[in-house]
């Protein structure tokens, strides 16, 4: 059984998705999604288990060798990844059950459960694969899933943000696929290990280094690099709650891997330096990017809006830490990547709870709420502190690993932006304690509750999960090193 | 020179018209490429079914289009970057059919000599789409699953009375009867092309997803020639949508009874003793399921537009 984990990672939503479709009762099929969340947690905390003790795993599909047939290939990065994805969506599931119940209408719940298997399988097979156009294939799957996931939204404005989405969605697809064709016809082959052996032969060629270009452009569409990132906000700000936080949590985080992996393992580094300023590029945009969306989440009155900016510029963090191009940099990436989640799920997820008793997200609305719903409103505030990189905070790893890795480089410029631009997501969060607390409460949410028990114990699973992984760095720290260092180490060989 | 005009129109009707007329010579085209199987899905969603739900919902809007606000240059700067981008990459290509690029290189020599002992399939393209690359196969069926899926839940139909089933709309073709007579004796005809396109997609060109559409299509015939509620009567909306939940479980149900059997996932060689034998019945089996999914989901959105556009006859009565 232990052999077939890394494809039973990825079947088991595969095949709980269109069986979730099957259930009669909208609450049975959202206990059934959270049991196959479960349980593709549970095999992905074996697979990160047995990279640790066994190295890379590979599992052909079909039986078939690869670059003949498919393989699944499990190393540091993706088991690392994989965790954060099936354990996010794990919990994020647990609020649902009482939030979709509220939010959507009866007819629509179990279609919402069934988007929301079929983007995870999307997402975990993305992290997975070991192939190229499998990359692709499982994106497809998780982009329409996320577009549906998005257009249930109860806003009408739901259906534009997902039709502006699903524009530039496919618009990114399409790049991708073309720069993966490009691949295949100058080398032939599929395979990932395989393309990164194929490459080096054919890179001088133009052909190349278009594939390259379209496939950049794609990726940075997906994962909502600043000036690409327009789709975003208004996608958060009307999907329903529970999607919110499993795509902040879980969407661009994949992105960032799928970056990785092409530039990394498949491209190789000494490719893309020498073709691109890469690093530039990313350079400006990365910093760019936290000041222009910091400076808009501080303008923004919506608070789903406001945390979709602040997630725009927590990309930019991640995209500086590729473009530093050290190990140490990278491992500041992967390390930014897990902790977002953990900020970002908690956020979110609060902020549903805040929908579920208030039904609305804007500022003004949330007055006084701090009395009402005392654990949801600390939660939103650790959470918001984290995000300001707050010590004891995972928040302040991230941003420690960064600033190590930028002194490292000798880039001091750099750093104290980064350093400033912590004061701006220090103002945005300030708005927030400050309406919540500070503003006397209206007379309407006299009738408010704190949030029910099923919300606040997933919502305090990651509030905890953000101070204890502030606390003890073994695991994430650890894991993050180990997997630049492989990716370091590679240069495009086999591992 | 159509995809110019179609840009250039604002007469919506005849845009979908010309992009019908598009898909058409593209199929054309992959005919022309030696890629029957894309030519036939081709012809059959891109000029048949898509252009038919492009009309379905253009009954909705107006015909013509409204006057754009934006300045399209930026786009146009995109677009033309996009252009010069691809050009730039097709200088140093392999030349087209030449023997020694590499994608002939490489992994197709052992597909185009071993797949007839390994998988034992004549149509090699089959043998790549449903064994060697199943797996990307069984994510492709997803995509349409979830397509479906979004469809479903975005355009609710609401429920039905009794009183409404009882009054059937007659369809607007109900006049027409010579094209209700031509209809009534290609539909059997479809349908049973269909199938040999599903079952014989071993053989020669074809499989579950151009029989699942071309299915599809004779079902869509019979709907606008006979009516919405006719067609409904076999093609319940939920049965449609369970069918839909059927095929994905079917391919990937096959994937698990290999597992089950000691194989890797989708290793059909398990399936029987012997490995050639699995490796049919598996075939069989998965493209069943592709076929399955791809039929229900193509009906179930012909059907969700044109319910759309014929639901206020219903209320009218």
């Amino acid at each position: 059984m232990i052999t077939h984990y890394p494809v039973l990672q990825v079947i088991i939503p595969l095949i709980g998705a269109p069986l979730c479709l099957l259930f009669p009762v909208p609450r049975l099929a959202g206990l059934f999604a959270l049991l196959v969340s479960s349980l593709a947690f549970l095999v992905s905390c074996g697979l990160l288990q047995q990279v640790m003790v066994h190295g890379t795993l590979v599992y052909a599909l079909g039986g078939w060798a690869a670059p003949w047939g498919i393989e699944y290939r499990i190393d540091y990065l993706n088991s690392y990844l994989l965790l954060l994805v099936s354990s996010m969506s794990t919990v994020v599931l647990i609020a649902a059950q009482s939030s979709i119940r509220r939010e959507l209408p009866q007819n629509r719940q179990t279609y919402f459960y069934t988007a929301y298997l079929l983007c995870l399988t999307g997402l975990l097979g993305i992290l997975a694969t070991g192939d190229a156009f499998n990359v692709f294939v499982f994106l497809e799957i998780s982009s329409l899933s996320s577009y549906t996931l998005i257009a249930l939204g109860t806003d009408r404005r739901a259906l534009t943000a997902s039709y502006q989405y699903l524009i530039m969605g496919t618009i990114g697809a399409t790049f991708i696929i073309i720069g993966v064709g490009l691949m295949y016809m100058m080398t032939g082959t599929l395979n990932m290990n395989d393309l990164a052996e194929r490459l080096p032969e054919v890179n001088h060629s133009r052909t190349v280094l278009s594939a390259f270009g379209f496939f950049i452009v794609g990726v940075c569409l997906k994962l909502a690099l600043f000036p690409l990132h327009l789709w975003l906000p208004n996608a958060y700000a009307f999907a329903p709650s529970i999607a919110t936080a499993f795509l902040a949590a879980t969407a661009t985080k994949v992105a960032v891997y799928v970056l990785i992996r092409y530039v990394f393992t498949v491209f190789g580094i000494e490719y893309v330096e020498s073709v691109l300023p890469l690093q530039e590029i990313f350079l400006v945009l990365g910093l760019v990017g936290i000041f222009a969306a910091s400076v808009s989440a501080i303008y923004q009155l919506n608070i789903k809006r406001l945390f979709a900016y602040s997630s725009v510029a927590q990309i930019g963090y991640m995209i500086l830490g590729l473009a530093i191009g050290t190990q140490l940099g990278l491992a500041a990436t992967l390390l930014h990547m897990f902790n977002h989640a953990l900020m970002k799920g908690a956020l979110f997820l609060a902020i549903g709870s805040v929908v579920y008793r208030i039904n609305s997200s804007q500022l003004n609305h949330m007055a006084g709420l701090g009395r009402k719903m005392p654990w949801t409103m600390a939660a939103i505030v650790i959470g918001g502190l984290s995000l300001v990189g707050v010590p004891l905070t995972v928040g302040f790893v991230s941003k420690w690993y960064l600033v190590l890795a930028l002194l490292e480089k000798g880039w001091w410029l750099v750093t104290v932006l980064v350093l400033i631009s912590s004061l701006l997501a220090l103002i945005y969060v300030w708005r927030i304690i400050e309406w919540v607390y500070f503003t006397p409460a209206r007379i309407h949410l006299s009738e408010v509750r704190e949030a029910p028990l099923s919300q606040l114990v997933p919502v305090w699973i990651l509030v905890i999960a953000n101070i204890y992984f502030g606390l003890d760095t073994s695991l994430t720290v650890g894991v993050s090193k180990l997997a630049a260092q492989s990716l370091f180490g590679l240069f495009g060989a086999a591992p | 020179m159509t995809a110019l005009a179609i840009t250039r129109m604002n007469d919506l009707f005849a845009v979908v018209m010309l992009s019908g007329i598009y898909s058409l010579m593209s199929a054309g085209f992959f005919l022309d490429l030696d890629a029957v199987d894309v030519a036939f899905t081709e012809a059959s969603v891109g000029a048949g079914i898509s252009t038919l739900l492009m009309l379905a919902s253009l009954k909705m809007v107006k015909r013509y289009e409204g006057k754009t606000k934006y300045k399209p240059m930026l786009a146009l700067g995109v677009v033309g970057a996009t252009a010069l981008l691809l050009i730039y990459g097709t200088l140093d290509m392999p030349h087209f059919g030449s023997a020694d690029a590499p994608i002939h290189q490489h992994v197709a020599p052992r597909y185009i000599n071993d797949s007839m002992a390994e998988v034992g399939v004549p149509n090699i393209v089959t043998s790549i789409l449903a064994s060697y690359r199943g797996y990307d196969t069984l994510g492709e069926t997803l995509v349409i699953f979830t397509a479906g899926i979004g469809v479903m839940s975005l355009l609710r139909v609401s429920r039905e009375t009794k009183d409404q089933q009882q009054k059937r709309v007659p369809a607007d073709m109900q006049q027409q009867i010579i094209l209700r007579i031509v209809a009534k004796m290609m539909l059997p005809l479809i349908l049973l092309f269909a199938l040999y396109v599903q079952f014989h997609g071993d053989y020669g060109p074809g499989g579950g997803f151009q029989a699942g559409v071309i299915f599809a299509a004779g079902i869509i015939l019979y709907t606008m020639l006979f009516g919405l509620s006719t067609a409904r009567l076999v093609f319940k909306s939920s049965l449609l949508q369970k069918l839909t939940a059927v095929g994905v479980l079917l391919y990937a149900g096959v994937g698990v009874a290999c597992m089950l059997l000691g194989g890797n996932f989708l290793d059909y060689n398990v399936l029987r003793h012997d490995p050639v034998h699995g490796q049919h019945l598996g075939i069989l089996l998965v493209e069943l399921g592709v076929g399955i999914t791809v039929a229900t989901v193509m009906i179930t959105l012909f059907f969700k537009f044109t319910w759309r556009t014929v639901k206020h006859k219903y209320i009218e009565q």
